[in-house]
């Protein structure tokens, strides 16, 4: 990690938390919680772990879990059961490698689709009727 | 525009391929699809750029798809970030901050991708 040490605004943050949280599917954000409190202590939490040394010890990530549980509204705590930033981030990385398995699958079947046609099949038609448009 | 490029590309492949193996012709869509995202977004961001990279070096157009499962304990704050710097291109060279804006516009620029192929094979089996 280039570890630049650029100073970043708590709204820039918030900016780009938000932005990624609002990629993921309804279905996804469900797992991390609409709370934005929580989502800003996720926040905090990524623009604590980015101005730190790699090497971050164990006791900073309790410290951080508990804060960050602490501040959790007592109805959601029951659905999270670690830190908001790893939540979202671990959603993210699933929902990142999920699409890369659809471009795998769609890629598989495209192909199974291409072999049967030729280049004077009506599905070849389609193809070319899509590019002119 | 993504759909031009990568429509182009898929006619390309139906020409030329008609001998070759089925993943043979799945890899090269595969390969299309990330080479459209790429150039859809063009040298404005950084993961398009390291893809551009990655493909005009020929290489190997991989992703970490599979994390062994028997390494995977709880994982905690710090490697989610790690791995998500391997999934995102260019990733690794990244700070955390830059980090989460590319990957807000490579998931949007996937989802589009996902959504394009979708049409195409729903309009050719159709």
């Amino acid at each position: 990690m280039s570890g630049r040490d650029r100073r970043i605004t708590d709204e820039e943050i918030n900016e780009l938390v938000s932005k990624l949280q609002s990629l993921l599917p309804e279905s996804r954000r469900r797992n991390i919680g609409r709370n934005k409190r929580e989502i800003r202590e996720a926040a905090v939490a990524i623009k604590i772990m980015s101005g730190r040394d790699r090497r971050i010890t164990d006791e900073e990530i309790n410290e951080l879990v508990s804060k960050l549980q602490s501040l959790l509204p007592e109805s959601r705590r029951r659905n999270i059961g670690r830190a908001s930033a790893s939540k979202l981030l671990k959603e993210t990385c699933s929902y990142i490698k999920s699409l890369h398995r659809e471009v795998d699958g769609l890629s598989d079947r495209l192909s199974g689709l291409m072999a049967t046609m030729d280049s004077n099949s009506p599905q070849a038609d389609i193809i070319r009727s899509l590019l002119r448009s | 525009m993504m759909a031009c490029h990568f429509l182009r590309a898929l006619f390309r492949i139906q020409q030329t391929s008609t001998s070759s193996s089925s993943s043979g012709r799945s890899r090269r869509i595969r390969r299309a699809a990330y080479a459209s995202m790429a150039y859809s977004a063009g040298t404005r961001r950084a993961w398009s750029r390291a893809l551009l990279r990655k493909l005009r070096s020929r290489a190997r157009l991989r992703f970490p798809r599979r994390l062994s499962r028997a390494a995977t304990p709880q994982r905690r704050d710090m490697d989610q970030a790690q791995v998500l710097r391997k999934l995102v291109p260019g990733g690794p060279s990244m700070d955390d901050c830059k980090l989460l804006e590319e990957t807000a516009d490579y998931i949007r620029c996937l989802t589009t991708q996902v959504r394009l192929m979708q049409t195409v094979m729903d309009s050719i089996s159709s």
